[in-house]
């Protein structure tokens, strides 16, 4: 293994930058890398290997010219194959969508180019991001290089998984409940999920349009901040970003890198604690943080968000009702996979065939809970009664953040868990979203930083944040950060094939 | 069926009528409602598109201020209340030419409700309320091919042309029209050109229902008379030029009186009219009623109008049309008879446009409702068609206004413009028809026609001055009748008299 994949992302760019090393030299060492170990890890659902090489080459050359790019330029980054690539498949782990090649980028995709990085590839997920395990990807699980025998986390486990094999130094993940953190927590990884609106929308392929928000998933919280401020701001494509400037989040976090958080107010949410099914080394190990950041100055006071028992059953309302509607296009008619059109069939069977063939069981259960739930004479006991529970959940938050800085808790109520152990009832696959799901419906930002091991596997810290502080958590997450030496993510065990 | 054998009257004596119609209009903006592709009319297929009209995945609507800035005037003529804050909405079903599978609409939070509109049936105005007008997308086009009649059933395939998804439409809704008795065809056709007029006035819709950018959905029903309750309606979609409106209603009349009538009921469909039979055909009765599970549509954030930009937008609406009727009948001098008159010719535009051109009233009524309707007649030609514009008949009647051309010879320059000659002055002077008033050249005609004719003009110079009658007529012949015969006759009665 080259010693250039044991870098964290800042680090790579400053010596890409000080032409100590290229950006050509650090991208084949991570394709390397790739190539040694996905075969086990199987984080990646496509390696762009000649199409990275000639951009990393590019950097390399606008560096010989002397242009003055970005802290990341020259770094390699993989993607979630739910934000489309012009260049790349893009299937969102999905067969109604195999051999897709999108005819446009995500305007996160653009920015990332524009900023130098080199886009190694795309990774494996939870079809259309419905999963907390990569188990319903279509294209088979990605393991997780703690433990092979275990789930990555999801949907987004192959971006985290790639960040903990250290195939990539940096990678991006969509967040509707939980998708980039709760990974982050299991594989020992920096999960990030910006501000609703932080992050342009324009070209990942939505779930829960109300709820999706893509962010970096990274070994450092700095990388992180690093990561997010090149695919943050304002975007013309997307109506709901938010037009101001992205937080200060590279200043906060080299900020809780000094390991000073005196004057901060930390709230450790009662009903998370309360709640029934955490695992008793996952609370030790999050109390255990708790206890570090109360050692670096904050004041740690308990508030309360008494909707917090409603925040999930709520969300499978709202997020299958969305993506009800949102994934009706994929009917065989225009792109991607279509089924029985042999002249015999009428259309809409032709339709219902392709859909019937190319969702997974996952895919389905939401489609059809969400038909049901916005279905003339439902709408308001579902649907209806769901939005109002988001708005309570909200003000419960707003409230908080009134009395505290920020919110910390467990990321998910459980370490990875082995293959096969949660999918027979979908309820407790559900679960993992738990504590991750609130800061989607009141739309804040969250990170999840590794805090510990319980049984030898990772444990994640989450920090909450009012909209548009994202700036807040990236201080307290690199500061408890900034206890761990070595830091947890530099510690995943080697993976043999 | 035998529709034949009834009359209105007939199924007015029993049962009362209540419509309601459903006008869409495709406004004229450059770019689509949700993204930036051209609305060019006519492109070749599938041109005009781009991953948000496609639907791709991933793609992001973003509202096209223009489009929401025409429903704003829309709803403002009619009358109604704009929004301080709504929401598009989703409505969702599966259709080949809907590339989302959903079209994004609004529901129950219109921009624009609560309206009212006058308008004018056969001289006297009826008030239609309006319900809402609210902003939609409009679907794709399929074309099936294969099959006898281009309609799905019997095709083998069929084409998509995605240039008209996502053109903006505005759907304007009235309350039901109760109370309409046998006025109702004609209520629901002036309704219906009272919109198209609105818009085009308003600048916001080219309005041709030819090309489809008005298109009526008709809804009747019956109900007998002194019932509470309204019957069940049928819906007729697209329904495409003000006769089929008319005509879709009185069918609709007429057929669900016999199948009431005859015991049966009338399903809740979709039915379409056919131009050539002049009847409304059912399409596949549905099972269950659709359900398009309307929902906010969360990638667009809600519209809340400012209000100074809505009464900017008020302050600065053109005159409509029913104004500017009452407006210029008044400046005009005219009956309301002569309005109709000049409405049924379809004259009012042009009129307005001549008389703007420097024509009087009386003038440009003459030539639109006289010789040119004669000629658009004949030539089975609507009269906004011919070559003649109103340009070219003011000029014509500044040519008579100067003393260049009499009524007669004008009515020839005209043929020659409808017959594409050029402007009145250029077939005057390619005909050589200009009445011939050089003084030069008529008293050389006059002294000619008094030599030749020595014993009368003795007799005029005696006094006789009746007499120049016969001189007068061989100056006319001498001239071709371009002279004026009144001035020639002063000029032979000078010459004679002063010497
Ligand atoms: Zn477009």
């Amino acid at each position: 293994m080259s010693e250039l994949t044991g870098r964290t992302a800042e680090e790579l760019g400053a010596a890409i930058a000080a032409g100590e090393t290229s950006a050509v030299e650090v991208t084949r060492a991570h394709l390397d890398r790739i190539d040694a170990v996905d075969p086990a890890v199987h984080a990646f659902l496509h390696v762009a290997g000649e199409s990275a090489v000639a951009q990393a080459a590019e950097v390399d050359r606008r560096i010989a010219a002397g242009e003055k790019l970005g802290p990341l330029a020259g770094v390699p980054v993989a993607v979630k194959d739910v934000v489309v690539t012009q260049d790349m498949p893009t299937t969102a782990g999905s067969k109604i969508l195999e051999h897709w090649l999108p005819p446009y980028d995500a305007t996160l995709v653009r920015r990332l180019r524009e900023a130098g990085l080199v886009v190694l590839g795309k990774t494996n997920m939870d079809e259309f991001a419905m999963g907390s395990s990569t188990e319903y990807s279509a294209y088979g699980p990605t393991r997780n290089p703690w433990d092979t025998g275990r789930i990555p986390g999801g949907s987004g486990g192959g971006s985290a998984a790639a960040v903990a094999a250290r195939e990539a130094p940096l990678a991006i993940g969509t967040d509707t409940g939980g998708s980039i953190r709760q990974p982050g927590a299991v594989t020992g990884t920096v999960g990030a999920k910006p501000t609703y609106g932080g992050v342009s929308r324009y070209g990942l392929i939505a779930f829960s349009s109300s709820l999706d928000q893509a962010g970096p998933v990274t070994r450092t919280v700095t990388d992180a901040a690093l990561l997010h401020e090149v695919i943050g701001g304002h975007d013309r494509c997307d109506s709901t970003s938010i037009d101001a400037p992205v937080p200060p989040v590279v200043e906060a976090a080299r900020r809780g890198l000094t390991g000073d958080l005196t004057g901060v107010k930390v709230g450790v949410v009662r009903e998370f604690a309360a709640a029934q099914g955490a695992e008793p080394g996952v609370v030790a190990a999050f109390e255990a943080g708790v206890q570090t950041l109360t050692k670096l100055g904050a004041e740690v006071v308990e508030v309360s968000c008494p909707h917090f028992e409603y925040a999930l059953p709520a969300y499978y309302l709202i997020a299958p009702s969305e993506c009800s509607s949102n994934l009706a296009r994929f009917d065989g008619v225009r792109y991607g996979l279509r089924v029985g059109d042999d002249g015999s069939r009428a259309l809409e069977e032709v339709m219902s065939l392709t859909r019937d063939r190319g969702f997974g069981p996952e895919v389905k259960r939401r489609v059809i809970l969400g038909t049901y739930a916005l279905s003339a004479g439902y709408y308001d006991a579902f649907y209806g009664q769901a939005q109002k529970v988001r708005t309570l959940v909200t003000r419960d938050f707003t409230a908080a953040f009134e009395q505290v800085d920020v919110l910390a808790a467990p990321t998910t109520p459980f370490v990875a868990f082995p293959f096969g152990s949660r999918t027979a009832d979908p309820t407790q696959m559900y679960l993992a979203d738990l504590y991750t799901i609130p800061s989607n419906l009141y739309g804040g930002p969250a990170i999840s930083v590794p805090c510990g091991l319980s049984e030898g596997l990772p444990v994640g810290l989450q920090i909450m944040a009012p909209t548009m502080a994202d700036d807040r958590m990236y201080r307290v997450a690199a500061a408890l950060e900034s206890t761990q030496s070595p830091r947890l993510a530099d510690q995943t065990p080697e993976v043999t094939a | 069926m035998s529709v034949a054998t009834t009359d209105l009257a007939d199924v007015l004596s029993r049962y009362e009528v209540v419509l309601g119609l459903e006008v869409h209009v495709e406004l004229g903006t450059r770019t689509k409602m949700f993204c930036s592709c051209p609305t060019t009319f006519g492109a070749e297929p599938n041109t005009q598109i781009c991953p948000v009209c496609l639907g791709m995945p991933g793609a992001l609507p973003v509202v096209n201020a223009v489009g929401v800035e025409s429903a704003i005037k829309i709803g403002l003529a009619l009358g109604c209340d704009i929004a301080q804050w709504c929401r598009f909405a989703r409505k969702n079903y599966f259709y080949p030419d809907m590339p989302k599978n959903f079209q994004t609409s609004q529901y129950d939070e219109p921009i624009c409700f609560d309206g009212a509109i006058d308008v004018d049936v056969d001289g006297k105005p009826v008030t239609v309320a309006i319900e809402r007008a609210h902003m939609e997308e409009d679907t794709g086009k399929s074309l099936h091919v294969g099959g006898a009649t281009g309609r799905i059933h019997g095709a083998t395939h069929s084409l998509l042309d995605f240039n008209r998804a996502g053109i903006p439409l505005v759907e304007i809704v009235t309350k039901p029209i109760v109370g309409a008795g046998a006025d109702a065809p004609a209520i629901a056709r002036a309704y219906v050109a009272a919109i198209r007029d609105i818009v085009r006035a308003l600048g916001v819709s080219d309005a041709r229902m030819d090309q489809g950018s008005i298109r009526a959905d008709v809804n009747v029903s019956l109900m007998p008379i002194g019932a509470t309750e309204f019957g069940t309606r049928t819906e007729t979609k697209n329904v495409n030029s003000l006769r089929s409106v008319e005509r879709t209603v009185r069918f609709e009349m007429l057929r669900q009186a016999e199948v009431l009538d005859g015991g049966g009921v009338i399903h809740q469909e979709t039915r379409h009219f056919n131009e050539a039979t002049g009847e409304t055909m059912g399409g596949r009765v549905k099972e269950t009623a659709t359900d398009y599970r309307y929902f906010p549509e969360p990638d667009l954030v809600p519209l809340a109008p400012e209000r100074e930009w809505v009464e900017k937008l008020r302050a600065e609406l053109p005159e409509l049309p029913a104004a500017k009727r009452a407006r210029l009948r008044s400046e005009w001098g005219l009956s309301e008879l002569d309005m109709q008159a000049i409405d049924n010719a379809g004259a009012f535009d042009l009129i307005e446009a001549t008389v703007s051109a420097g024509a009087s009233p009386e003038s440009a009524r003459k030539w639109w409702l006289g010789e040119l309707s004669r000629y658009a007649n004949e030539h089975d030609a609507e009269l906004a068609e011919l070559t003649a514009t109103p340009a070219h008949v003011a000029e014509l009647q500044s040519l008579v206004d100067g003393g260049r051309l009499t009524d007669k010879l004008a009515r020839t320059v005209l043929s020659g413009v409808l017959a594409g000659e050029g402007t009145p002055a250029e077939v005057m002077a390619a005909r050589n028809l200009e009445v011939v008033n050089d003084t030069g050249a008529l008293t050389a005609a006059v002294d000619e026609a008094i030599a030749a004719n020595p014993d009368v003009a003795a007799k005029v110079r005696d006094g006789k001055v009746a007499a120049a009658g016969v001189l007068v007529g061989a100056v006319m012949k001498a001239t071709r009748g371009q002279a004026d015969a009144k001035s020639v006759r002063e000029l032979i009665i000078a010459r004679l008299t002063a010497e």
